[in-house]
């Protein structure tokens, strides 16, 4: 009888994990239709005058940050898009370096994919209208990725390039700064 | 002029009269002083034609110094002897952080500075202690004109003509400024920053036209030169480096020497369909003119994609020269030095234009350091390449053959994709890039400020999406052999050889000055200013300037009647984006694999342009 009591609490905490484990790593093959793909909520100030407190992670960050599908979609896009040709793997050249620890315009999830989807005025181009919803939440999960900042389970051990950079798996881990620390 | 003996000869009288015979505006630009004729030593070498390189003035007025591009200042005062007690003059801030390629100009009196990107023109009073600022002019250009700039947001020069400034800006403008006001006379749009296109190079001014090239190799920007009118800044003429002969200003008057360059439509024809559309072939570098023939000459950059794989054929009219009638633009015509590069060697180093003894007479040519490590002595004329002779470490080709003009490459260093191809030497940034060498018509030698440099280079397909990067390729660049990155040679072109040369720890990327003084300047990245003996290279002055030095050093006659040298620093452009972009050396493929290369530059120098100006004290 009680063995029999174990078996179920043993069986249903594993469902409960399976389930876990399965809304972790939900895949979002099928987006919204352009136009309604506007990141919100996701201002890189970090001074919010009178007391204010900084608006709520987006919703959505949680679907994508620490997602190793994400990063991994988002990895291949960003050679795709040509992110490379500008950020190159990580280290920067036309357009500023994604593996250190400076966020110009914020380095939450929410942020980096309003720079993705709006642009920036220095140069960074706008892709809303040309990536999808989940393509930009991809392509901003493998960039925070970038800078280590998920945990090292999440992110990919092979390297999108034959002569360049080491995977991020063996690469070390900055110290987030500012904005970035924001519990995510 | 063909025997010039032992003796002491005066070349610049010849020089003055060939000038007003030629019609050619420039040298209108008042004196404050005397005439300076560069005094020739030795035998027989090479001369500057006299009508594009005539008499000093004591101004400076184009980055190439004359048309002849020879950045030569026949100034003597400053010599081997007295150098020891050259002391700073004054200084000026540029208020910028980027990588400064552009020589000061010095025009009586004032002095002009072009900065890299918001490019703000400042005019400084050179009549009053300390020179301070007559006016400043900012241009405005577009800020998301940096985010399509490849390898920094620099600017190599402004020019003066006939009371006006005239400079190109970041986002794909010319502009004509009063050089006494400060006030815009006219501007042109010429480039469009949405499909990448971006403007960096200094002008070329002469026969009432001001010559525009445009940049964007990287992101598959069409290249083409545009010469404007000098008074109202309307297009005379425009002429595309790849497409239709139409398109090219290929006519009738058309003989390149090479059987290869004949053809027709070769713009089109040499490339996969509509490739050429978005084949680059740019023209960020250098321009050259002979007044005497009414020709310019200049190069064109690297075919795009840098992954060769995707643009079968010789990709014309990329990675050549070009000779045209500036009165029309029609090509006379063009030299492939790299058909089919494989290696994003942009043929857009400096055209140095020189007579040199041959048979009983003298014959008419070019100096071409080219990016592909060959030193090329081409017949001005016809564009017959004379010899093209090694002037750094090369395994990548075997040499040009001189019957038919081409390239010899190496089969196992030619990169594919999916693979990584290993140990290409020179790297992508050639032998030498954009910074030109200096020409004395004193020694006859040709000084050059270039590099050492190899590279791993794995390519993959590239996709085009306009106003995005056109690439195709990871690099990662190294030390060449001896492990020394940079090397200035001063190179003998009538004897193809090198004279000496000084091994420098990193890139250079400065430019070079010859002075009548015998006296050759150049810097470093880590932020040297040196003064070298033309004659063997020994090193007789230096001084440490608050940044990396990539820009062009300059001499001068102040309104005192002494000779200054000016130089500007501010370390940047793609050798150094890695210090003026901040990026992060963990990334091998930074920069487009220049990063590998000087991981260790920020630890040895600091971002930011600051003018020096030196003279002897009285």
């Amino acid at each position: 009888m009680s063995s029999r009591f174990r078996a179920s609490l043993l069986f249903l905490g594993a469902a409960a994990l399976t389930l876990a484990a399965c809304e972790r790593e939900e895949h979002h093959s099928r987006s919204k239709p352009i136009g309604e793909t506007v990141p919100a909520g996701s201002s890189p100030q970090t001074i919010y005058p009178g007391g204010s407190v900084p608006p709520a992670l987006d919703a959505r960050a949680k679907l994508f940050n620490n997602n190793a599908n994400a990063i991994s979609m988002g990895q291949t896009l960003y050679q795709q898009m040509n992110c490379v040709g500008c950020h190159s793997h990580g280290g920067g050249g036309m357009g500023p370096p994604l593996m250190d620890d400076q966020w110009r315009y914020g380095g939450r999830i929410d942020q980096i994919a309003t720079t993705i989807a709006e642009g920036r005025p220095n140069g960074m181009p706008a892709w809303r209208g040309k990536l999808t919803e989940d393509q930009i939440w991809d392509l901003a999960a493998y960039v925070r990725s970038m800078s280590g900042l998920p945990s090292k389970d999440a992110v990919s051990s092979r390297s999108e390039s034959m002569s360049g950079p080491t995977p991020q798996t063996l690469t070390a881990k900055p110290q987030p700064t500012n904005s970035d620390a924001a519990p995510q | 002029m063909r025997r010039v003996g032992t003796a002491v000869t005066v070349i610049g009288v010849l020089a003055a009269a060939s000038a007003l015979i030629s019609c050619n505006k420039n040298p209108a630009a008042k004196s404050t002083g005397p005439l300076i004729y560069a005094k020739i030593e030795g035998g027989p070498h090479a001369l500057p034609p006299a009508a594009a390189a005539p008499a000093d003035d004591g101004n400076w007025t184009m980055p190439g110094k004359n048309y002849a591009s020879t950045r030569f200042s026949a100034l003597s005062q400053i010599t081997p002897a007295n150098i020891g007690k050259l002391a700073l003059a004054f200084t000026f801030s540029t208020g910028t952080t980027k990588g400064f390629e552009a020589p000061p100009l010095v025009v009586n009196g004032t002095m002009y500075i072009i900065t890299p990107f918001p490019n703000y023109l400042y005019a400084l009073d050179l009549t009053k202690p300390g020179a301070p600022a007559k006016w400043t002019f900012k241009p405005k250009p577009a800020a998301a004109a940096q985010g399509v700039a490849c390898c920094d947001v620099v600017n190599r020069g402004a020019v003066y003509d006939d009371g006006k400034i005239f400079f190109n800006t970041l986002d794909g403008q010319t502009f004509a400024v009063d050089a006494n006001s400060g006030q815009m006379v006219w501007r042109t749009q010429l480039g469009d920053i949405q499909k990448g296109e971006t403007i960096t190079m200094a002008p070329l001014v002469a026969d009432g036209k001001v010559l525009v090239g445009n940049s964007g190799g990287e992101m598959g920007v069409r290249g083409w030169v545009a010469a404007l009118d000098e008074g109202s800044g309307k297009i005379a003429w425009k002429a595309y480096a790849t497409g239709p002969d139409k398109e090219v200003l290929i006519g009738p008057r058309f003989h390149p020497f090479y059987a290869s360059d004949r053809g027709h439509d070769l713009g089109v024809k040499s490339w996969p369909p509509d490739a050429w559309k978005i084949g680059g072939a740019n023209t960020w570098g250098w321009l050259s003119y002979d007044p005497e023939t009414h020709q310019v000459f200049y190069g064109t950059g690297n075919p795009g994609p840098w992954n060769p794989d995707q643009r079968p054929g010789d990709n014309k009219w990329s990675t050549g020269i070009f000779a045209r009638d500036i009165s029309t633009g029609e090509a006379l015509w063009y030299y492939q030095a790299s058909p089919h590069d494989l290696f994003d060697h942009d043929n857009v180093n400096e055209l140095i234009l020189a007579d040199i003894p041959w048979g009983n007479g003298r014959r008419p040519v070019i100096f071409h350091p080219g990016r592909n490590g060959y030193f090329y002595v081409f017949d001005r004329r016809t564009g017959q390449v004379l010899s093209a002779t090694p002037y750094g470490y090369i395994n990548s080709s075997k040499g040009v053959d001189l019957k038919s003009g081409r390239l010899i490459p190496v089969a196992e260093k030619a990169p594919k994709s999916g693979r990584v191809t290993r140990d290409i030497c020179p790297a992508s940034p050639g032998a030498k890039d954009w910074n030109p060498s200096a020409f004395s018509p004193i020694t006859g030698l040709v000084y050059i400020p270039h590099l050492n440099l190899c590279q791993d280079e794995g390519n993959m397909q590239a996709n085009y999406i306009s106003g995005t990067p056109y690439v195709g390729a990871d690099v990662k660049m190294y030390a060449g052999p001896g492990g020394n990155r940079g090397v200035f040679t001063a190179w003998d072109p009538i004897n193809h050889r090198k004279v000496w040369e000084i091994k420098e720890d990193l890139p250079l990327w400065s430019p070079a000055l010859a002075t009548g003084g015998n006296l050759i300047f150049y810097g470093t990245m880590d932020g040297w200013f040196k003064a070298v003996d033309a004659r063997n290279g020994k090193l007789l002055w230096q001084f440490k300037a608050g940044s990396g030095i990539i820009g062009q050093p300059i001499s001068y006659r102040g309104p005192d009647g002494r000779q200054y040298i000016a130089v500007i620093c501010g370390v940047g452009g793609w050798a150094g984006t890695i210090v003026s972009g901040q990026m992060d050396p963990r990334d091998p493929t930074g920069a487009l694999g220049f990063a590998n290369a000087v991981k260790d530059l920020p630890m040895k120098t600091t971002a930011g342009g600051m003018l020096y100006v030196f003279t002897l004290p009285r």
